[in-house]
């Protein structure tokens, strides 16, 4: 079990050991803090000293190139990276509501019950769109048919599938479109009710349409959830994010709110990637 | 452009060479087959099948093996089985007949078709039993480390080995060592240890082909490591599995040499499941099909009478196997289908 450790209402300074240069986010509650983080896979540096805390019931947005470690850092917050033989956290620590995950007592498969992923490579099961659902929620010992029932229709009206697929849940989920997978992804993943939720690019299989369903979703989702999403949408993190994190070779760059990030980023290179002038 | 006229005209001539070369191998392994099949499929049938109804010779089905008994009698030569001899002989009392005897040429051959089917299921359930286990800690547990590269290398060792060998090595832990005897259970782990690493290494290999994703998208979800290898794992792998283990059962089902030493006996006259008590069944010999062929081949002298026995018996024998493939393919299709994949 992770402990629930009661947070102060406010933190700060909000990015510990921040180099001088970063300017520092308001932030009002930390939900993850990520200290001095480093990870390698094998000999390969991925990570160079990272520094952020992540705010709760709030969209935090990754952006930065392909290949700068968006996708390594995310999956360090469930733990994922254990299934890989040669990854390792080589420095630095992740804390969540003050815990250490990668603490020798943390139960991983508790924390990862509460921290939910969207994967980048949508995965449904290979069983029907219901079962898909209802995975999380049957693994987790609910029964109740009516329950699983309720919460199916939920998550996949959450995440703007239900009218889709309503007439056929029990087909199977390979069956659909590639951004009808990623949505009935995103319900998988909101059924078991996470506390923080990991969405890898959830849109990048979506027509402008779904798009926009799924990013209205993420507005309301931080109404009670503390939401990631890396994006390589310039207008995604601007449209739905409140703080924005920007990624180079590894390197934090500079993390602050979404609306200073765009109109006047402190750094050289987050402004060239944004303007699109690199990347 | 003589050269290169002279050059493709020999490249062209190496082509059809080689063509023909590799059209005439496949040709010769097809008549190989088709000369064997014929050869038992119609030899035989003479066994098997009959003119009258109902066309199967249903007694070498049903039927222990007996001995034949051969001789004249009023200038009619007489072929009777154990049974009927000793009627005849209790009909014509005070005739003297100078009978040859063959042996096991007369009857059937129904308890090596159960002590087969005994021998398959029990080492067969064994095999996968241990065998999908270690594959799955292999696959989803170790980590790749120079003590699994060892367990695996052993495992690559362990299919290489003849299989008189593993029956010497039964013979010497299961029947000797742990004072077994000839007995069913001592064949059940000789085979199984034998069909143990293409077990493993099919199964490892069904395991891997499903995609990381599945097992990462369930323990994402909270599910911990064994929930996700059963509910979203093994599941999609057990086709893959059983579909190789087909080659299992035919191996299990056909080798003589494992079980010679071991299980088999050359003739028993109660049936299998005519024990004292319930554990006796475990260890007690059979008698087998594959090693009855072979009994009936070669451990008795050879004459026109001993051919029915021998084709009759082959036949049954692939036929049964076949059958055994076929199930497990239909098996294997119906989980497919239902998973959808
Ligand atoms: N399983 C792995 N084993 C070894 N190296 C890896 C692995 N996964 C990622 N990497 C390396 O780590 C670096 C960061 O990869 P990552 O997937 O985190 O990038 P990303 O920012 O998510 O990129 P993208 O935007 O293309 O998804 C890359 O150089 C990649 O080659
Ligand atoms: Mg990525």
């Amino acid at each position: 079990m992770v402990a629930t450790l009661e947070m102060p209402e406010t933190t700060s300074p909000t990015i510990v050991n921040q180099p001088e240069q970063v300017p520092k986010a308001e932030i009002e509650r930390a939900m993850i803090e990520i200290e001095q983080l480093d990870f390698a896979y094998g000999a390969h540096q991925v990570l160079h000293g990272v520094n952020l805390n992540i705010p709760a019931r709030a969209v935090t947005a990754f952006i930065g190139p392909s290949g700068c470690g968006k996708t390594t850092l995310l999956r360090c917050l469930n733990r994922m990276n254990d299934l890989i033989d040669s990854a390792r956290i080589t420095q630095g620590a992740i804390r969540i509501e003050g815990v250490d995950i990668n603490a020798p007592g943390v139960d991983v498969v508790d924390l990862r019950r509460r921290v939910g992923m969207v994967f980048q490579k949508s995965n449904p099961f290979p069983k029907s769109i219901y079962d898909n659902v209802a995975y999380g929620l049957r693994i987790a010992g609910i029964t109740k048919r009516s329950l699983i029932d309720e919460a199916v229709e939920k998550s996949l009206r959450s995440a703007a599938l239900w009218e889709e697929v309503k007439d056929r849940l029990h087909v199977s989920g390979y069956g659909l479109s590639g951004g009808q997978q990623q949505r009935l992804c995103i319900a998988r993943a909101l059924a078991v009710e996470p506390e923080i939720v990991l969405m890898d690019e959830p849109c990048s299989a979506l027509d402008p349409i779904a798009t926009a369903k799924v990013e209205e979703l993420i507005r309301q989702l931080k109404e009670q959830y503390t939401i990631v999403i890396v994006t390589h949408n310039m207008q995604q993190a601007g449209r739905c994010s409140d703080h924005t994190a920007f990624f180079y070779l590894g390197r934090l760059i500079e993390f602050d709110q979404t609306a200073k990030i765009f109109s006047n980023p402190a750094q050289r290179q987050t402004e060239e990637y944004i303007t699109g002038r690199f990347g | 452009m003589i050269a290169i006229a002279f050059k493709s005209r020999r490249t062209r001539r190496t082509e059809r060479v080689i063509f023909w070369l590799l059209r005439l191998a496949t040709y010769f392994i097809l008549a190989c087959a088709t000369y064997i099949f014929l050869d038992i499929g119609i030899k035989g049938s003479r066994t098997v099948f009959t003119s009258t109804p109902p066309f199967i010779n249903l007694p070498f089905l049903t039927e222990p093996p007996q001995t034949l008994y051969v001789f004249d009698y009023d200038g009619k030569k007489m072929t009777l089985s154990d049974r009927q001899f000793r009627e005849w002989k209790s009909a014509h009392a005070g005739v003297d007949v100078e009978a040859t005897s063959v042996a096991y040429s007369a009857g059937g051959i129904w308890p090596c078709i159960v002590g087969t089917a005994l021998l398959v299921i029990g080492s067969m359930a064994l095999a996968l039993g241990i065998g999908i286990s270690s594959a799955i800690y292999l696959s989803e547990y170790s980590r790749n480390g120079r003590w699994i590269r060892l367990v695996r290398i052993a495992i690559l060792n362990l299919a290489g080995v003849p299989s008189i060998v593993f029956g010497l090595f039964g013979f010497g832990l299961f029947v000797i060592f742990f004072g077994w005897n000839v007995s069913l259970i001592a064949g059940w782990f000789t085979l199984g240890l034998m069909v143990l690493p293409a077990i493993i290494t099919a199964s490892e290999e069904s395991l891997r082909a499903v995609p990381q994703g599945l097992r990462e998208g369930s323990l994402a979800l909270g599910a911990s490591k064994w929930q996700t290898i059963r509910k979203n794992v093994l599941p999609y792998a057990l086709p893959g599995i059983l579909t190789s283990s087909i080659l299992g059962i035919a191996r299990v089902a056909g080798e003589t040499a494992p079980i010679m030493f071991t299980a088999a006996y050359a003739m028993k006259d109660e049936m299998p499941w005519q024990v004292a008590k319930f554990t006796d069944f475990f260890f007690q010999g059979v008698m087998a099909l594959p090693y009855h062929i072979y009994v009936v081949s070669s451990k008795i002298p050879q004459n026109e009478y001993t051919e029915r026995v021998q084709y009759g018996s082959a036949f049954v024998f692939l036929f049964l196997v076949m059958l055994i493939a076929l199930t497990s393919i239909v098996l294997r299709e119906r989980s497919r289908s239902r998973l959808s994949w």
